[in-house]
């Protein structure tokens, strides 16, 4: 199993180019084949982990040359773990589209193509210890995800069309970066680059190259004042993809930006001789505050979710730029709870756009009486969302808390409390709508008619209740993940 | 829509230089791994040549030389030549894209194997360049359906 890391790509990836060809067979068996390639990725990022687990680090050379001129796939226990996260969500979300995309899309051939190359780049971002390599695969999960968002309902083509744009100056400002250091060290592996930065530390071309890497990143992630593109996208954008894409591609972002922070510049260079820590505090804060604040506004279920991973994305940016190491930890258990979470709520989503064909919260009236188990699986996401207890969210969330406090940034402390506080609000308006305590005013006697919903086909159900039982499982056992995987990637200072 | 061009000197000369252009595009292609040029720097000499003979000799000319289903499976095809000779070195123990292990295949010398490895790589994106380029410009050029309705559109006001 010495070459799992490079099956974990190279398998979707043939598998996606034979996708038409399988499709010139009948259409219905490109739904099987890009779940099969899915599930091998799966198997081989577990054998991955098992192989870290064992022995540590794992460094796979491509071409067999060797790092600081060939291609270099390093996994640590961080991308070890973001790997099975990576390679489940997109097997969970392939085996979801089955019958949304068939109703809202219905060209399987294609959309299973782009849909398989959209997890080689997520991916291979992942699993890549080479800068311009995370470029390539950047690119990859970008312009797929252009294509994928395009086909959804009206307006998506336009939404897509934002995305490109703002997406395209966040990568030329990644590859921006990437040229700039390229300048000054001559190398593009990441360990190498790193080994060669500290003697350039107070070259204004690295302090540039710096800035060019974290904006870039911060636009891909969706970082509150660059979030514009976000809402839109992933609204319109059919369900099984928005599914697939916004737990994925907020979170690999935040990936590349731990990496390009403590595996490629350092913690003393990014902390200490760069006010970047500062920046990303309050830039946290704002995303907590402003996300909370606009998702309170929404009456569209998949724009309020939208806002939500704004939310979400300034804990986990702030928590890194609280800089200790419990925030940190924090952060980074809240990558993969977020993960989790993002994706059981857009499961979910999915399946009432399903069935109800609304995503307009006012039209999830008696969701609860015809959709027990799907709304079951809805309440534990949102009690997840809001950091209740026996879920994973909130074990981040005291992670975060702690490690606010011991930096003694109180206004961080504010904001994620009282951005819980508002989940509240917003999970309970909702809730309370599909009990349908709020029908009684408004002639409620022509919605019972259109309300002949019954529970979500096997296919979607099935997902959203794995989803659901995984947070609980996250949540009972943080300590072993932090403990095996998690610690390993935080810096101590 | 393009339409053939009525201008003889335009047809003529780009008659005489598309077989020229395509030459040096192989020649780009085939020198990439030892000199510089390659496989993107060919495939886009290669589709250059074809987008010229489609905006001098119009679509219909250039369609019949190569139809867009073709450029599908032909883009599809050059990844898959890229991706496969990698693979295939796994399967001969090495690792992805370890050409040298390719050499008892080949009955050639690990250094020539390499050499003969990228050589495959090289035409494999030479080609999905290629098609990809021609496949953008097809479907700039045809009138799709989004050029129907701009059109009908302007009449109706």
């Amino acid at each position: 199993m010495q070459h799992s890391p490079i099956l974990i790509i190279i398998i979707p990836l043939i598998c996606a180019l034979l996708t038409p060809l399988v499709g010139r067979i009948s259409r219905d068996l490109c739904f099987y084949w890009a779940v099969s390639a899915l599930t091998a990725s799966v198997v081989f990022s577990v054998v991955t982990l098992k192989r870290v687990l064992e022995s540590g680090v794992i460094h796979y050379y491509l071409g067999n040359w060797s790092p600081p001129w060939g291609i270099e796939y390093v996994v640590d226990h961080l991308n070890a773990l973001m790997l099975v996260l990576v390679a489940t969500v997109a097997l969970i979300a392939a085996i979801y589209s089955k019958k949304s995309i068939q109703r809202e899309f219905g060209r399987k051939t294609a959309f299973y193509t782009i849909f398989l190359l959209q997890s080689v780049g997520f991916l291979g971002i992942v699993v890549t210890g080479d800068l311009f390599n995370l470029y390539v695969f950047l690119e990859i999960a970008s312009l797929t995800g252009y294509g994928l968002i395009a086909i959804g309902e009206e307006g998506a083509l336009l939404a897509s069309f934002r995305y490109i744009i703002m997406g395209t100056v966040g990568a030329c400002f990644y590859l921006l970066g990437v040229g700039y250091l390229y300048m000054v060290t001559g190398s593009l592996n990441m360990a190498d680059v790193a080994a060669l930065l500290p003697s350039l530390h107070t070259s204004k071309v690295v302090q540039v190259a710096f800035a060019f890497f974290m904006v870039g990143v911060a636009v891909k992630m969706a970082l509150f004042p660059l979030h514009s593109w976000l809402p839109d996208a992933y609204t319109r954008a059919p369900s099984s993809v928005s599914a697939f894409l916004s737990p994925l591609m907020t979170k690999i972002s935040i990936y590349v930006m731990i990496r390009i922070l403590f595996t490629v510049f350092g913690q003393d260079f990014s902390f200490r001789m760069m006010p970047t820590a500062t920046i990303m505090v309050w830039l946290g804060i704002a995303a907590i505050i402003a996300g909370a604040f606009m998702a309170l506004a929404q009456t569209d279920f998949k724009r309020m979710l939208c806002y939500i991973i704004v939310a979400e994305v300034g804990y986990m940016v702030g928590g890194i730029g609280l800089a200790n190491p419990i925030a940190i930890k924090g952060a980074i258990l809240h990558l993969l709870n977020d993960a989790v979470m993002t994706l059981g709520l857009f499961l979910v989503a999915g399946i009432i756009v399903y069935q109800v064909r609304s995503h307009m919260i006012s039209d999830f009236r008696a969701c609860f009486r015809t959709m027990p188990f799907t709304m079951t699986a809805f309440v534990t996401f949102a009690l997840s969302i809001i950091g209740v207890p026996p879920t994973g969210g909130f074990f981040s969330k005291w992670y975060l808390l702690q490690g606010a406090m011991i930096a003694h940034n109180w206004v961080f402390v504010t904001a994620l409390l009282g951005s819980s506080l508002i989940n509240i609000v917003l999970f309970f308006r909702v809730i309370e709508i599909g009990y349908g305590f709020k029908t009684l005013g408004d002639g409620h006697s022509d919605h019972e008619e259109k309300t002949v919903v019954a529970e979500a086909p096997v296919s979607m159900l099935l997902p959203a209740l794995t989803v659901a039982v995984a947070i609980l499982l996250i949540g009972l056992y943080n300590q072993p993940i932090i403990n095996n995987f998690i610690q390993f990637a935080v810096p101590h200072p | 829509m393009i339409h053939n061009s009525t201008d003889v000197i335009i047809k003529t000369v780009a008659r005489i230089f598309i077989p020229f252009i395509q030459l040096y595009a192989l020649y780009v292609i085939m020198h990439g791994h030892y000199s510089p040029g390659g496989g993107f720097q060919g495939g886009v000499i290669l589709g250059a040549s074809l987008i010229l003979l489609l905006i001098t000799h119009g679509e219909r000319v250039a369609m019949q030389r190569i139809s867009e289903n073709w450029i599908t499976i032909l883009f599809s095809l050059g990844v898959l030549i890229y991706a496969g000779i990698g693979t295939l070195c796994l399967f001969f123990g090495g690792n992805f894209l370890d050409y040298g292990v390719l050499a008892p295949l080949l009955h050639v010398s690990p250094a020539a194997a390499r050499s003969l490895g990228i050589l495959g790589v090289e035409i494999g994106v030479g080609i999905a360049v290629m098609s990809v380029m021609v496949s953008i410009f097809y479907n700039i050029a045809r009138s799709g359906p989004y050029r129907n309705k701009g059109t009908t559109a302007r009449r109706e006001s």
